[in-house]
Parts: C-alpha cells; sequence; structure tokens
C-alpha cells in the first residue's frame, strides 16, 4: 500500500496537493463565517451533478422543450425531485451568495492584496444571475416564456447595439427554436464553464492569500482539516436539508402550461430574486426624472452604476471611510431590494386580479396533465394542441372575452375576475340543471341580477307569470312543480345529471303533462312539438348542446326570442365567433368537458388499443 | 545593447521565431474563432419578416360599440428549420370607430413587451407587468403609467367588408414609434 501511495506521489504530487488543501493555515481557529464559500461550491456541484441528468432528459425546441420538461416532471421515476432539487438550489445559491458578499465585506477580505479575488467573486455572482435568467426560459412554459419576453425587451433599449444585441440573445427577431437553443447552450455550456474557471481562479487566489481571519482570535490557528470541514459539512447539510424540504413541499418545481404567445398571462411575474428589479421599474421616480428615458435607466443605468460600485469596492476601501461606505452602500441596497421585495409580494397579495390569474394559471397547468393522461401521451402537435380542444379551458376565456361583458359566471368572468359592475344578463353557472331552474321560478330571484334583473325581461311575461301565477299552481300542486322542473330539466340532458336519469323517467313523464296543462307553459313557449304560435324560446331540448349553441349563434331566430331578443349579439350570424367556438364555450357551462368525449385522434385510439389488447 | 555585434544576430532571431510563433498561433485560433463567430451572428441577417397585408375578419364581425375583439394573426411563418402554414404570428385588437372604420392595436405593451389584456368590465386595457392601464383608443389613460407611449396601432384596410391589416412588432420600452426589422 505505502509502495502504491509512493508511486503516485511521485508521479503526481497528489499528496502534496491534498495536504495543501486540507491543511490551509486559519488564524484564531475555525468559525462559522468561513462556511459560504464552501456552502456555494457545493450548490455549484449539485447543479452540475443535477443539470446534467435533467439535459439527459431535455429536448430544447419550440415543439419539445416542454413536453420534454413536462415528461421529466410528471412521468419519469424521480424526475420531480430532481428537478425541484436543480430548482431550489439555484435559489439558495442567490441567498448563499448575498451572504458570502456580507461576510466578505464586513470581515474586510476584499482589500488589498485580495482585489482581484474579490472581481472574480463579482464575475461569480453576475454568472450566477445569468444562470437563473436563461434557465427561467427553458421549460417553454407560460411563465418563463412572458419572464423571458421581458426580460430581452429591456435588454433592446440599450442605446446604439440593443437591438442587435436583443436578436443575438433571442436567435432572430421572434422567439423560437433558437431562442431555446441559444439560451440552453448558455445554461448548460457557456454559463457553467465561464464559472468553472472563475471558480477556479477565486480558489486558487484564497490560497494564495489565505484566509482573511476575524479580529480577535478566539481561539488558536488550527488547520483546515478537520474543524473548518466539520463546520462546512454541517452547513452544506443544512443548505441541503433546507432544498429538500422546499422540494417536498412544493412537489418540485411549478411547470406552467406550455407557452402560448396568443394569450394573455396575467400571472406574469420574474422569479423572485428580480422582484426587486421588478418593484423597482414601477417606481414614479423614474418616469417624473428622466421622463421617457425612465425605464433605461431603471434597468440599465442604475443596475449598472450598482454594479460598478460593488466592483469599485477594494478601491474605495483603500479611502479612510472607504470601508464605512462599502458597508453603508451594501447595507442600503440589501434593506432597499428586501423593501422593494416585500412591497411587491405585499401589493400582489392584495390584488384580486392578480390572485385569479395565479389561480387560474395553476389551473391550467393541472388540467395540461389530465389532459395528456387521458390521451395516453402528448400528441405531435405538442400539448399546446390538446389545450386548445379542450372545453375547460377555452370555454372559459372565450366566455371572458365574449359574454362577461353582460353575463357572469358564478359571479365572475368565467377566469375568477369579479366585475365592479353589476351584469345585464343572466349567471349562467349551472345553466340547464333543476337548481337553476328553479332559481328562476322563483318570485324572489328571478329579478336578481343572476336571472333577469339587468335585462328588459324584467319587466316581461315570464316574471310576471313567476309573480302571479306560480305561487298559486305551485301551492295547489307543490309535487307538480317539481316534475314540471324535471321535465324540463331533461331535455338539458347535462352530464352531471345523467347518472340518475333512469330512476326519474316518471317523474319526468309526469312532468312533461304538467308542462302543457297544469303550468301552462305551452301558451307561450313549444315544447317537445313545433309550436308555430309560440312567442318564447322553445322549450324542446331546452339547454342542451345544440340548443344552447343555435341561441348563441342567432337568438333573434323565431325559436328563441325572435324580434324581442334584449341586446344579445348572433355570435355565429355576425361571424363573431365560429359554431366551434361556440360549441366550446357551451360544453363549458354544460360541465361536459371529460377530455375521453373528443379525444378521438389517433393517440386516444392507441390508448384504447393498448388498454384493450390488455384486457 | 545593440552595438553588441554578437547579440542583435540571435536578438534578431528570437524576435523573428517569437513573431512567427505568435502568427502560426493566430492563425490556428482565428479559424475556428472567426467561422464561430460568423455563424454565432447569423440572427443578425435575419428579417422580421412580416409587413405583408393579411385578412384577419370580418367588419361585420367587430362591435358596431367600439368594444374592441382579441383577433390572433395567423399566416404562415418560418422558425428556423420549421415553415408552419397558418400559425399565429401575434395578437391585435380591433376595435370599430366608424361603420367602415377599424383601428388595429398591437396587443404587446410597449412599456416592456407583456401582453396586454382588454378587460371588458374597466373597458379598459389591462398590463399585468404593472398594473398600468390603456384607454379603450390606446392612449396611456394612468397617471403612474411607465409606458413611454400609446398602444401601438396597425396600418389597416377595409377591402369589401374584410379587415386587412400589416403586421409588425415595435421597439418596446422607447418614446418612438420603430418596427423590428
Amino acid at each position: 500500500m505505502k509502495k502504491l501511495i509512493d508511486w503516485i506521489e511521485q508521479r503526481t504530487g497528489l499528496q502534496g496537493l491534498l495536504h495543501e488543501v486540507l491543511f490551509e493555515r486559519i488564524p484564531g481557529g475555525a468559525r462559522w463565517r468561513y462556511v459560504w464559500g464552501s456552502t456555494l461550491s457545493f450548490c455549484f456541484f449539485v447543479q452540475i451533478l443535477t443539470g446534467v441528468v435533467l439535459w439527459m432528459a431535455y429536448s430544447p425546441s419550440a415543439h419539445s422543450a416542454w413536453e420534454s420538461v413536462y415528461y421529466i416532471q410528471h412521468e419519469m421515476t424521480g424526475g420531480w425531485f430532481l428537478r425541484g432539487l436543480h430548482h431550489f438550489v439555484a435559489q439558495a445559491m442567490h441567498v448563499l451568495l448575498v451572504l458570502h458578499l456580507l461576510q466578505v465585506i464586513i470581515d474586510g477580505a476584499y482589500k488589498a492584496p485580495r482585489e482581484v479575488n474579490y472581481w472574480f467573486g463579482i464575475v461569480l455572482l453576475m454568472l450566477t444571475l445569468g444562470l437563473g435568467l436563461t434557465g427561467y426560459l427553458l421549460p417553454w412554459d407560460q411563465k418563463g416564456f412572458g419572464a423571458t419576453k421581458v426580460a430581452t425587451s429591456l435588454m433592446g433599449i440599450v442605446p446604439v447595439i440593443g437591438p442587435s444585441l436583443q436578436k443575438l440573445v433571442v436567435g432572430g427577431a421572434d422567439y423560437g427554436h433558437h431562442t431555446l437553443t441559444r439560451f440552453f447552450a448558455l445554461h448548460a455550456g457557456v454559463l457553467p464553464g465561464l464559472m468553472i474557471v472563475a471558480i477556479a481562479a477565486h480558489v486558487a487566489l484564497f490560497r494564495r492569500h489565505g484566509i482573511t481571519a476575524k479580529q480577535p482570535y478566539r481561539k488558536p490557528e488550527a488547520r483546515f482539516w478537520p474543524d473548518q470541514v466539520l463546520m462546512d459539512g454541517v452547513a452544506c447539510l443544512a443548505v441541503l436539508a433546507t432544498v429538500v424540504y422546499l422540494t417536498e413541499r412544493h412537489h418540485g418545481a411549478e411547470l406552467h402550461a406550455p407557452a402560448d404567445p396568443t394569450q394573455p398571462f396575467n400571472a406574469a411575474r420574474p422569479e423572485w430574486y428580480f422582484l426587486f428589479l421588478f418593484e423597482f421599474l414601477k417606481l414614479d421616480f423614474l418616469t417624473q426624472w428622466f421622463g421617457h428615458h425612465g425605464e433605461l435607466v431603471g434597468a440599465i443605468v442604475i443596475p449598472g452604476l450598482v454594479m460598478g460600485v460593488l466592483s469599485a469596492m477594494p478601491l474605495l476601501g483603500n479611502w479612510r471611510l472607504g470601508h464605512r461606505f462599502n458597508l453603508g452602500f451594501l447595507a442600503a441596497i440589501l434593506v432597499g431590494a428586501t423593501l422593494l421585495t416585500v412591497q411587491s409580494l405585499r401589493s400582489d397579495a392584495a390584488n384580486p386580479g392578480f390572485q385569479a390569474a395565479v389561480a387560474q394559471a395553476r389551473t391550467e397547468a393541472d388540467r395540461m396533465v389530465t389532459l395528456i393522461r387521458a390521451a395516453g401521451g402528448i400528441p405531435r402537435d405538442g400539448a399546446a394542441s390538446l389545450l386548445k380542444q379542450d372545453p375547460a379551458t377555452v370555454g372559459p376565456r372565450l366566455f371572458a372575452q365574449h359574454c362577461a361583458s353582460c353575463h357572469r359566471h358564478g359571479g365572475h368572468d368565467g377566469l375568477g375576475i369579479v366585475s365592479a359592475e353589476p351584469p345585464s344578463a343572466p349567471d349562467l353557472r349551472g345553466f340547464g340543471s333543476a337548481a337553476w331552474l328553479r332559481g328562476l321560478l322563483q318570485a324572489d330571484t328571478i329579478t336578481n341580477s343572476a336571472y333577469y334583473g339587468g335585462t328588459k325581461f324584467r319587466a316581461g311575461k315570464m316574471v310576471r307569470y313567476v309573480r302571479e301565477k306560480l305561487p298559486k299552481l305551485q301551492a295547489s300542486e307543490p309535487v307538480a312543480l317539481e316534475a314540471m322542473i324535471a321535465a324540463v330539466v331533461a331535455e338539458a340532458d347535462l352530464p352531471a345529471d345523467r347518472a340518475g336519469a333512469a330512476d326519474r323517467t316518471t317523474l319526468v313523464e309526469a312532468g312533461r303533462r304538467h308542462v302543457a296543462t297544469t303550468f301552462g307553459c305551452t301558451d307561450c313557449h313549444a315544447f317537445r312539438k313545433p309550436d308555430e304560435e309560440a312567442t318564447a324560446p322553445t322549450l324542446t331540448g331546452w339547454a342542451s348542446r345544440d340548443w344552447m349553441i343555435r341561441l348563441v349563434g342567432d337568438p333573434t331566430h323565431v325559436d328563441f326570442y325572435g324580434s324581442r331578443n334584449d341586446r344579445m349579439p348572433s355570435y355565429l350570424k355576425e361571424g363573431r365567433l365560429t359554431e366551434r367556438d361556440i360549441g366550446l364555450i357551451v360544453d363549458w357551462i354544460r360541465g361536459d368537458t371529460d377530455p375521453a368525449r373528443w379525444l378521438t385522434g389517433p393517440t386516444a385510439m392507441a390508448t384504447n388499443g393498448v388498454s384493450a389488447a390488455r384486457r | 545593447m545593440e552595438s553588441d555585434p554578437g547579440i542583435p544576430s540571435r536578438n534578431r532571431r528570437e524576435f523573428l521565431t517569437g513573431a512567427a510563433a505568435c502568427t502560426v498561433g493566430a492563425c490556428c485560433g482565428a479559424v475556428p474563432l472567426v467561422s464561430g463567430l460568423i455563424a454565432w451572428l447569423d440572427p443578425l441577417t435575419r428579417g422580421a419578416g412580416g409587413g405583408d397585408w393579411i385578412q384577419v375578419a370580418e367588419v361585420a364581425s367587430i362591435p358596431a360599440d367600439g368594444t374592441p375583439v382579441r383577433i390572433s394573426v395567423v399566416t404562415s411563418r418560418s422558425d428556423a428549420w420549421t415553415r408552419e402554414s397558418a400559425v399565429p404570428v401575434g395578437v391585435v385588437y380591433l376595435r370599430r370607430t366608424g361603420p367602415a372604420e377599424v383601428v388595429a392595436l398591437h396587443s404587446v405593451c410597449p412599456h416592456a413587451g407583456c401582453f396586454v389584456d382588454y378587460q371588458v368590465d374597466r373597458r379598459a386595457f389591462f398590463c399585468p407587468c404593472h398594473d398600468s392601464t390603456f384607454a379603450v383608443d390606446g392612449s396611456i389613460n394612468d397617471p403612474r403609467s411607465p409606458s413611454p407611449r400609446p398602444m401601438d396601432t396597425l396600418a389597416v384596410e377595409v377591402r369589401g367588408g374584410s379587415v386587412w391589416l400589416r403586421f409588425q412588432n415595435f421597439r418596446p420600452g422607447i418614446q418612438a414609434k420603430v418596427a423590428l426589422t
């Protein structure tokens, strides 16, 4: 054994190197305040390790980036944990960098002769921020896409070279395949490569100058091994424990729905460690003092100046009050950044519109997973193609855009935004259900804003009927009313009602007679047979898919409101919406959102084939 | 030193070999470096495309009361190696200002490039990034707006009941409206 060690030592000098590494002198003994550099090295090591494995499963193109990350997150064994580690260690690195910088400044470890080493540290800080920025885009989800668009737009406002710089970073005039290939090359190649070089130089220079021991010494001089190594190890373990805890708690890193440049993404925010900059750009003084250059000043000039002062600290530190200035400056920046971050989080927490957008983004992300699972995989056209066919996703979006200026859905616009204005048309949540119809047929609710309150029908025949005639009929025939409601609701054939439909056959049969006789609905409405004298919307197929599509398409049709139509546009007739779009809204309102109904492509067939074969 | 007859020749020799070594080294380095640089600069030679007239909607389908409608501009587009024949290249808001007059507003915020959403209940455009609004005609109506200019309009023509427009993207963050080329 001894011979082997000697043989290696003679040819490599390994022992000497090891000795130098482990037996670095520490005047005043091991201390907790020296652990930050080691925790950062540890984090970088974890990022390389997890990053390389993620790389093995990642595919950088606009057609496959999101899909490959989906596979890592939701299908690969341990994929979510690996991705979570990579995500949260990246966040930890930003925190640890700040702590390391603080310790270096407080202890004066940046002063001569350690200036160059300090500058390597600043370079490492910028490389880490660059890695965070480039990594954010790679999943190609709504959040990363939106944030990167903003970041690259800011790049474009740099005078003279801005537009070219932006084009080079984006890989063309528009976002696409080459944006991803370029960001990925930066994230997995260029930046980590530079980082390895910078870390090597940083550590080599640190060894050359030795540790900046904090005075006064508490203990006698010691060596790096074993006391300081133990402390560093414990610190790394604490970092790791925090990261594992966060990964477990959030089930890894979030993956939003695939990037879709045609949809507004109102939950757009940068990663939390850039929030302070985001909030800073909102400050009034920028536009007040610098007018139209506010953006340039806020996003480029001021951060540039701050980095400049940070870099100049070793030189400033030579002045009499230099060190105090440096301490004060750093403290001011950190307090400012913290306040801005808190301000940003607080204003978002108090903003119901933003909260609704975040909830909606989560719903869409979850729905995406449901759809992919139902389809048995992602079709060739990409995950977004599934989302675009999905009534549960597209329905509320179209509703918010085209219907919510008058109607509501459960009090909001379908996407969770509650308007300050009262609705001028019925609330369509649960339309076609017995509960909805019961509400319409009640004297005290029919003129609510959720029913006819905002329409011209508030003074119409139906309201008069419900107020004057129906209560008397109801008193004499309480059972008949429920039967009548059951009969009309049976026309809707809502998916939610299909389960118990067979048990209600007798009730519905009886109800159909009451519609015509007891309640005289057919005096105005047609019901289950043509009625040319009908003056109100037909109840034949009421709230069924076909009935609703036809009504939305043209409410002025004689089967519906005819010339008595209030303000409802004829969406199909006027070309405002296609029949397919109306179908998506209707399916969503009717709760007919089971993907098995419309997943009829080759993928669904293939899965059906597989399950059939298994049987 | 220069007067010493023996050394100058050696110095000259050393200088010449040194210069030769540097030249050879530079040549070896330059070829991969320059070829890499040229390929890396390729995006600068790529134009934004667009600028063609595209039919986007029928005038009749836009509400006469001036409420904007969101329309995806669909046309053919190349993304590096992919050629797609009908793909949304952008989103615009169309607004009727007269029986046959239509205004098109770009959905990208002229401030930082976020997606501006029309919010029906506010009767205003809303940019989520800085919680600021634009009036229904695209002008800045928010005293705290960080935007350097109103929402960008696009060239529109009404031809026989159809709305045609020239779709372009504009540089955000500056006061002047400059099309990206």
